[in-house]
């Protein structure tokens, strides 16, 4: 399987000496779907600095589908598109003129750099706004914009630097949909995001680093898998005044209508119900209390900061 | 990049810069042009008529190449400085840096686009003081050489400003405190041999003299330097800085993290 990225050892220390990489690792396959998590200030945007060469490495490789970055330079940024965290285009240009402008600088000759621009400002639902100043667009259509314009060239290879940040939920929504479907016709993604349910619902494989260091690079089935307890959220029928005992399970009442009800691995939630409804306790609905991958990437957080 | 693509991104980078201050000609073309015309109309009608002339020409002759040196340079530096800074603070910058596009490519992109605007305000204002004046071309290759050469150069000052500068007052330092003292002390509106000799020796220490009166030379033939000296300074600092403004971009120097 060809390797669409590939670090070895990176580190990056800045001139005030701040240490942000402290020689990270990571591989990514073609055509995988691949989540970069961890708080901020943990080394993402600085990976992801490196790999668009607007950071400086220390040391280090970085190859992207086998084109350093340093000896081939030309060859890795054609494969390499990047969605950045912060507007970068010039309020002051039109929207057509801005993605039209960065095929250029990619080298495409005008007459397919148009017909792309039009195609993927059609695919992002910009079309209508071609015209129109960038400072004019609402946040969600800047983000759109920007994910526009890193495809204009076609790589292999997109990285998303918190695309969905402040953007509303239908809009993400619809952005998912369209990044899943650029990965289905074998474009390569990494995200970074703070939006775990993100991350899990998109990404096959996950990366957590945190204080430059990789922490954990898993699939997120198995990455899953570790879980060794849920919390559930039970809706009630009627109202309880003291929480019920079911042995084996730690419950907690919120309010008179709603119960927590912690399940560690392995344990089946029927002995719940079956223990509720012995005790005239019955369940109208259920939901997880938080978001798997959230409680996972907490816990290796917090490992990390324990043994640090 | 081949040789084809990075003539393709250097088109573009040329086309956004002219269009950028075609776009704002309120702002780029109009305001030189303005008070380009107020110095003919005071200085070379006013009070040019009340000096007699100057080195065998009436003084508003000799003040017209000069004018529009000062028009072409002055507007070669501001244009990149102002679009090359902007670009730095609004971050669209990065559209290029992240791109294949070499760093030359960038630079020449940059600079032609200052040449581009250096030389349509002094197109106009060679327009605009044929209304006061009949303007004859003593030698055209000089005229043209030493316009584009300094207009070029200028480019190129602004383009290290730029890359140096932390806010909008940084890139009004330079032009306010350095350009507009040695572009006045540069023999724009007088030769040197009417100054005492010390002060002659002086003058001759700033380079806008040269580059004034290269030009000088090429519309009226006279000229109070040896037209290779300016010739070999300009191509000299040219050198120079194209090579310090490659640095700066290999470095990433303010550009970078």
């Amino acid at each position: 399987m060809t390797l669409a990225l590939s670090i070895k050892q990176l580190k990056k220390v800045y001139d005030n000496g701040f240490e942000a990489l402290k020689g990270i690792d990571l591989e990514v396959k073609e055509g995988d779907f691949f989540a970069l998590l961890g708080p901020n200030g943990a080394g993402k945007s600085t990976t992801i600095g490196i790999l668009c060469s607007l950071v400086t490495k220390s040391s280090g490789s970085v190859s992207i589908f086998g084109c350093d970055i340093d000896s081939q330079f030309s060859e890795a940024k054609k494969l390499l598109g990047i969605v950045p965290q912060e507007f970068n285009f010039s309020p002051f240009e039109a929207v057509e003129k801005i993605v039209v402008n960065q095929a250029g600088y990619y080298g495409l000759p005008k007459a397919l750099a148009t017909e792309r621009t039009e195609k993927y400002l059609k695919k992002l639902g910009l079309w209508d706004k071609r015209s129109t100043p960038a400072r004019m667009l609402s946040g969600g259509m800047k983000r759109r914009l920007m994910i526009a314009r890193a495809l204009v060239h076609e790589p292999k290879l997109l990285i998303l630097d918190e695309p969905t940040a402040g953007v509303d939920i239908e809009l993400r929504r619809s952005m998912w949909e369209i990044l899943k479907e650029m990965n289905a016709q074998g474009t390569t993604i990494i995200l970074t995001t703070h939006y775990l349910e993100e991350a899990e619902s998109l990404c096959r494989h996950i990366a957590i680093i945190d204080h430059g260091r990789i922490v954990e690079n898993t699939s997120i089935k198995a990455l899953l898998k570790t879980l060794n307890k849920e919390v559930f959220v039970l809706d009630l029928r009627e109202t309880l005044a003291n929480v019920p005992e079911v042995p084996g399970y730690r419950l907690r009442l919120v309010d008179e209508h709603t119960l927590e009800v912690e399940v560690e691995k392995g344990r089946s939630l029927n002995e719940v119900f079956a223990g509720l409804s012995q005790q005239g306790v019955h369940v109208v609905s259920m939901r997880n209390k938080a978001n798997r991958l959230e409680e996972l990437f907490v816990s290796r957080i917090n490992a990390q900061e324990e043994s640090a | 990049m081949n040789p084809r693509e990075q003539w393709i991104s250097f088109l573009t980078i040329l086309r956004r810069e002219i269009h950028r201050f075609m776009r704002i000609w309120v702002q780029t073309l109009v305001p030189p042009v303005i008070t380009m015309a107020l110095y003919f109309i005071i200085f070379g009608s006013l009070i040019g008529s009340r000096i007699g002339t100057m080195s065998g020409f009436s003084y508003m002759e000799f003040v017209v190449p000069g004018l529009i040196m000062m028009a072409v340079l002055t507007n070669s530096y501001s244009n990149v400085v102002s679009s090359f800074y902007s670009a730095k603070f609004q971050h669209s910058v990065e559209e290029l840096l992240v791109s294949p596009t070499p760093n030359y490519i960038i630079l020449l992109g940059y600079v032609l686009g200052g040449v581009a605007r250096g030389l349509a305000v002094g197109f106009i204002v060679t327009m605009i003081s044929m209304l006061f004046t009949r303007l004859q071309v003593h030698h055209i290759g000089v005229t043209v050489a030493i316009v584009i050469m300094t207009s070029v150069l200028f480019s190129l000052m602004g383009f290290v400003n730029a890359v140096y500068a932390n806010s909008f007052d940084d890139i009004s330092i330079v032009p306010t405190f350095v350009l507009t003292p040695l572009t006045y002390l540069g023999g724009v509106f007088y030769s040197i041999s009417m100054l005492p000799e010390f002060w002659q020796g002086v003058s001759q220490l700033n380079p806008i003299l040269y580059m004034v009166n290269a030009f000088r030379y090429g519309i009226l033939g006279v000229s109070d330097i040896h037209i290779g000296n300016a010739f070999a300074g300009v191509g000299v600092f040219i050198v120079v800085l194209f090579a310090y403004c490659l640095h700066l971009l290999r470095t990433g120097k303010r550009l970078r993290a």
